[in-house]
């Protein structure tokens, strides 16, 4: 595709925008050249994109063997995946070669959720979609359609959506994963952590890791450094209530009681603070309200942790010593998925500020800063502007909010209120098994007049819109261009490998097509996605052609560490970084975190806690058939003891059930001695229910149907999800 | 306590090995039975008991040949790669005991046809009238038949050992590690074979002798089975485990009532006392024999693919 | 002649399997097998558990009982590294390799023949590594020459504790997992 024939087309389209605008139909033009090349291709061509089976977009090298899609490797320019791709990466293909992908646009003919559909054109479909948006404008203004997205691919439907005029765009990578996290860290340093994580892991000479199993949860970059601090004898603390591969990496493993970590955070901060051992100099440089907090946590003794925790005080402080010893190359990583109590905020403040004591923010071997390549913005006309205000989040209930909050779009949508929402858009995000509490998003989703679901497989939530629309794969389309904040900036592009098997368009397309049904036509100036990256990488003195040739363009390095002579300022009211927050206590809320007890599971009930494989992103790649066959099924991690008290088996299937009476489907037990008694534990992702996704339809169980409880982070719309307990229903 | 988990889920293979069903099995049955048939056929004729026209070194023959030929039909089915199997005859392999038993195969049949020469069935004499002269022509040569006899023992006994070396040449089987089970699959052949034959002799001394010889297999056979064990039992864990799967595993309730009860000890007993004249003969004591005979080669190919190296199997 | 093997860290090792994804791609593995696959080791009790994770695969033993047993010589050593290898064109699908292997490390392929891990010959012979090697996110795999003292792998198995898998089997692995 890097051919001569491709660039000089795209040369030609250059100079006459108006000539191929007036052909309109410029993708068949563009697949004749595809095709063209393949017949002439012999042997192995190597054509670089970035992956998208997860969010981390890896740069990748895509192998065509005589014309046909081979396999998929790490670009080594790639400065996240370093020339080796996590295995859901490599199992890339997969997606390509799926048998459930979506294949043309359906339209719903019966109920929503029956799965009941009529194939149709992308014409009709666009005018259905069009004419139902237009509607809604006028009966209740464009605010009215919402939108959710998930990833990069998303970015030209917003826009689309953005013209029309829509405001409120959620993802629930911030109220169902990162949030807390990140407001956590903004309350006290003035940043977030963002993506990907700003951790230097490899540097570091003690890493802790609180409920985040690395290895098992497969962020490349992550990893990676994970294995070279291992491999550097860095000292590694894990703090979980399943021992997992990370916790059988460790020097101290603490088998916490789920629901009680700000307990030892707080009696870890007591130890560090009481015995003078954080890091003097740059807590006095640079902290606020340190004498308060001082005082605050100097009741919260290891000894005062233990009946909470369940861990020992001597192990307490025997690990907050190996914590201070190598400050402050010591990262107390702040996870991922952080959505557990409803306290969250709190507890990502308490990792915040232990990481303050030991001076590891913006250090070698802690928190570096960031850095991106920057390329000017396409000049598009402005968006309309909104008569009404976002709804996610009215009155700012949640002050700390820093992203739009999904929950709120959907408790918006079942009430009415401000004002009512009528439009779904969905990208990429199974929605279903996303947010907390099954029915409360149908209930939202049967108050709707249109609901469009953008993907490349049908998901549960596919099964319940009126139109779906399929996207081609990663390894099919074009995307934005890639520029994430790291140690090293670069530029990377995602471009078409291979043609999509039946009628997928990608998302630029989709948005673009859309755009110009709706009388948008004017938002889009250009006619083919090539014109808007030349622009875009033109403006940064950057060319399509060689960008599409290597795929990455590195930037220049610039200092990411403090000890290179990067300032240490923080975005916060002081300034500084706020042991004591002065506003939280004026927003009515603990200033410096607090312990509170969590709720415990009713007699014969465990504690439901969820987490990731390495082979499997959320719910959307079980029906990548080489992802599968890896791992086909998740199972329930039940402590041997446990099983033993109920007769369970390995390998036995049951079925389990909430507090609430929800039934999971059958899944199979893993009797262990790697997880507490009081818990449970499954992989996310399985169990799905819709008809379409033959591969994965009844495979293991939903943890998502089980998370009918959830409770909401007063500091910033967040949904804590491990608040749920479930029993066992034996089958026969 | 240990956990062990895989993440392969090979056909055939997990969550234990199966690669072997029905089919060899009945192979190493039906060898092990031609074996023995062709050993007792061989005696006869070295014997000199050909010289009786009843002798039932006429009849073996044309069964044996039928029953090797079911043998490697059975032995086909299983081959994966069929259209392959030429393969076996463009090599010998000195260490594999499938090359050796390929070859042996090609001598076994020239064998028997030998046998069978001697006096060719009926329906084959009717068609083709040269088979009198060759019939006659081997009745002149006595040292001929002589070496037809020793020809038949000694391929036959290689066939019987062979369908037990295959097996226990597999290093990484620990139940079929043991030397003593090729004794075992020619004993087994042997006395199946001597219930078979008893079955169908028409000389009433051929029958009595075939009856006290076979009651003589069957007691080495309780002889060699418990040697096998014990030489299980006093080696390295996993050989342990492997006997275990006979004397109290999934296998033990097959392995007793079938192989030892009704395949050795019941036909042993009702035989001892039809030999004494305590009962009259039936057929009821050789179709057990022969019965017990191959699902001994059914539980001997199954638990030994199921025994493995490592402590557990993978669940 | 060199004598090719392995080493893999199991500290570093953290059971992800893009081992086992990377062979099934570079290999064309059908659907339902596996060339390589993920043992973990689990022992103790709760918290306090060891757990060994072991990247698994044909060992391409020193002393090869799925060659010896091979009636037509399919299975062979080819003359390459000493890497044991099926001519899919020789095998007929006899099975005695499969059962003869007690590391269970070989499968039938659905068009018949006897399949395994192969060291990624191909590539090796181009001077790769192993796709599985190449790939791993942790670097836990090394690949190299045993007979050669400064090789990397060897340098690591003599520096280093390890085992082999059930060297009480006689086969003379060639995989040693460093703990």
């Amino acid at each position: 595709m890097n051919s001569v024939s491709r660039r000089k087309f795209l040369k030609i389209s250059g100079f006459s925008v108006g000539a191929l605008a007036a052909t309109s139909a410029f993708s068949p033009m563009l697949k004749g050249v595809d095709k063209l090349n393949k017949e002439k291709l012999k042997g192995i061509k190597i054509i670089p994109t970035y992956c998208d089976i997860c969010f981390w977009k890896c740069g990748t090298l895509a192998y065509l063997k005589d014309g046909e899609l081979w396999k998929v490797e790490g670009n080594p320019k790639d400065p996240l995946s370093k020339g080796r791709l996590c295995p859901r990466g490599t199992g890339g293909i997969g997606a390509v070669t799926d048998p459930d992908r979506l294949r043309s646009p359906l339209i719903r003919t019966r109920q929503r959720g029956e799965e009941v559909w009529k194939e149709v054109t992308w014409n009709e479909a666009l005018n259905y979609i069009a004419e139902k948006m237009n509607k809604i404008k006028a009966q209740y203004g464009p605010e009215s359609v919402a939108s959710f997205s998930h990833g990069i691919g998303g970015n030209f439907l917003k826009h689309t959506l953005k013209a029309y005029g829509a405001i409120n765009f959620a993802a629930p990578s911030f109220a169902q994963c990162r949030g807390p996290r990140d407001v956590g860290f903004e309350l006290t340093f003035g940043e977030a952590i963002g993506s990907p994580e700003r951790t230097d892991i490899e540097n570091a000479k003690c890493l802790v890791l609180i409920g985040s199993h690395l290895g098992e949860n497969m962020h490349n970059t992550q990893v990676q450094e994970f294995a070279n601090a291992v491999a550097n004898d860095a000292s590694i603390i894990v703090v979980d209530p399943r021992f997992s591969v990370a916790a059988s990496k460790a020097k101290y493993y603490l088998p916490i009681k789920p629901g009680t970590d700000i307990a030892l955070l707080l009696a870890w901060m007591n130890v560090i603070v009481s015995e003078k051992l954080y890091d003097v100099e740059y807590v006095t440089k640079y902290g606020f309200g340190f004498e308060q907090f001082a005082a605050e946590i100097s009741q919260y003794t290891p000894e005062w942790a233990y009946p909470e925790t369940g861990i020992d005080p001597e192990l307490i402080r025997k690990s907050a010593k190996e914590m201070a010893m190598h400050k402050p190359s010591t990262l107390v990583h702040p996870g991922r998925h952080t959505t557990w109590y409803g306290d969250d905020a709190q507890r990502s403040r308490a990792i915040a500020l232990l990481n303050a004591l030991l001076g590891s923010w913006g250090r070698k071997g802690g928190f570096y800063f960031p850095v991106s390549y920057s390329l000017p913005g396409y000049p598009y006309p402005a968006y309309p502007a909104p008569s009404k205000e976002k709804l996610d989040n009215p009155g700012r209930k949640y002050p700390f909010a820093s992203e739009e909050i999904t929950t709120g779009i959907r408790e918006a949508t079942i009430s009415g209120n401000p004002y009512p929402i009528k439009g779904w858009f969905i990208y990429a995000t199974n929605l279903i098994q996303a947010l907390p509490n099954q029915d409360e998003t149908i209930k939202a989703i049967q108050n709707l007049d249109l609901m469009v679901v953008v993907d490349v497989i049908p998901s549960e939530i596919a099964g319940w819109a009126d139109v779906v629309l399929p996207e081609s794969v990663y390894l099919e389309r074009y995307d934005d261009l890639h520029m994430s904040a790291n140690k090293t900036p670069f530029v990377g592009i995602r471009q078409p490998v291979v043609d999509s098997p039946s009628d997928q368009k990608p998302n630029w397309w989709i948005a673009k097509k859309l755009a110009e049904k709706l009388g948008l036509a004017n938002y889009y100036p250009w006619s083919h996605i090539e014109e808007y990256l030349d622009y875009r990488l033109k403006a940064g003195g950057l060319s399509l052609a060689r960008l599409k040739q290597e795929g990455i363009i590195l930037g220049k390095d610039k200092p990411i560490y403090a000890e290179d002579g990067v300032p240490l300022e923080f975005n916060t009211p002081s300034g500084k970084i706020e042991f004591y927050s002065s506003q939280l206590q004026e927003a009515g809320f603990d200033p410096v975190p607090k312990f509170k007890r969590q709720e415990q599971a009713p007699s014969g009930y465990y504690r439901l806690l969820f987490g990731r494989a390495p082979v499997h992103s959320f719910s959307r790649t079980q029906s990548n058939r080489i992802l599968m066959d890896t791992m086909g099924e998740n199972e329930v991690w039940v402590n041997h003891d446990v099983a033993e008290k109920w007769g369970l088996k390995n390998a036995q299937s049951v079925r389990l059930k909430n507090q609430d009476g929800v039934i999971s489907n059958k899944i199979k037990v893993k009797v262990t001695e790697r997880i507490r008694t009081d818990c449970v534990y499954m992989v996310h992702g399985f169990g799905h229910n819709s008809k379409m996704l033959k591969g994965a339809f009844g495979k293991g169980a939903s943890d998502s149907g089980l998370v009918t409880k959830y409770v909401i982070d007063p500091l910033m719309g967040g949904t804590g999800m491990n608040v749920n307990f479930v029993t066992f229903e034996m089958e026969a | 306590m240990q956990e062990l988990t895989t993440t392969r889920h090979n056909p055939q293979i997990d969550p234990f090995m199966q690669v072997w069903g029905w089919e060899i099995p009945v192979y190493l049955f039906l060898g092990g039975l031609v074996a023995g048939m062709m050993i007792i056929s061989g005696y006869f004729i070295f014997s000199k008991r050909y010289k009786n026209t009843n002798c039932v070194t006429y009849t073996l023959p044309i069964i044996s040949l039928l029953l090797l030929s079911l043998g490697m039909f059975s032995l086909f089915l299983d081959l994966e790669h069929k259209l392959y199997v030429w393969r076996l005859y463009t090599t010998f392999k000195i260490s594999s005991p499938m090359s050796w038993g390929a070859w042996i195969l090609i001598l076994v049949y020239p064998v028997i046809t030998a046998n069978l020469l001697m006096d060719s069935p009926k329906f084959l004499a009717d068609r083709f009238p040269q088979l009198d002269k060759i019939k006659n022509f081997i009745h002149e040569r006595p040292v001929l038949i002589q070496n037809i006899g020793v020809g038949n023992m000694l391929l036959g006994g290689m066939l019987g050992v062979y369908t037990g070396v295959l097996l226990s040449t597999m290093g990484s089987r620990p139940l079929w590690n043991s030397s003593m089970l090729w004794v075992l699959f020619l004993i087994s052949g042997l006395s199946t074979a001597a219930a078979l034959v008893h079955m169908i002799a028409k000389d009433v001394d051929e029958r009595e002798l075939l009856a006290k010889a076979d009651n003589g297999f069957l007691t080495i056979e309780i002889f060699v089975l418990a040697l096998l064990l014990i030489g299980l039992l006093t080696s390295s864990s996993v050989h342990i485990e492997a006997a275990k799967l006979l004397i109290s595993g999934a296998y033990a309730p097959a392995f007793w009532v079938f192989v030892v009860g009704m395949g050795v000890v019941i036909p042993l007993f009702i035989q001892l006392l039809a030999v004494n004249h305590k009962i009259k003969h039936t057929p009821i004591a050789p179709i057990m024999v022969i019965g017990g005979g191959l699902i001994l080669r059914f539980i001997i190919v199954a638990a030994g693919q199921y025994s493995h190296y490592l402590n557990a199997h993978f669940k | 002649m060199a004598r090719f093997g392995m080493a893999i860290d199991t500290k570093k090792c953290v059971g992800c399997m893009d081992c086992v994804v990377a062979c099934k791609t570079e290999n064309n593995v059908p659907e339902g097998h596996n060339r390589d696959w993920i043992v973990t080791v689990a022992n103790g009790k709760f918290p306090n558990v060891n757990l060994e994770i072991q990247s698994q695969r044909c060992n391409h033993c020193d002393n090869t009982p799925c060659v010896a047993c091979c009636p037509t010589g399919a299975s062979h050593v080819h003359e390459v590294g000493a890497v044991v290898l099926v001519d899919h064109n020789m095998c007929i699908g006899c099975k005695a390799c499969l059962a003869s292997c007690p590391y269970d490390a070989r499968f039938v392929h659905p068009d018949g023949y006897a399949d395994k891990c192969t060291f990624c010959i191909h590539r090796v012979e181009e001077g790769k590594l192993p796709a599985c090697v190449s790939v791993c996110p942790t670097h836990c795999m090394y690949f190299g020459d045993l007979d050669d003292a400064n090789s990397e792998v060897s340098r690591l198995i003599a520096s280093r504790k390890n085992h082999p898998l059930l060297p009480e089997a006689g086969t003379s692995p060639r995989i040693f997992y460093l703990i």
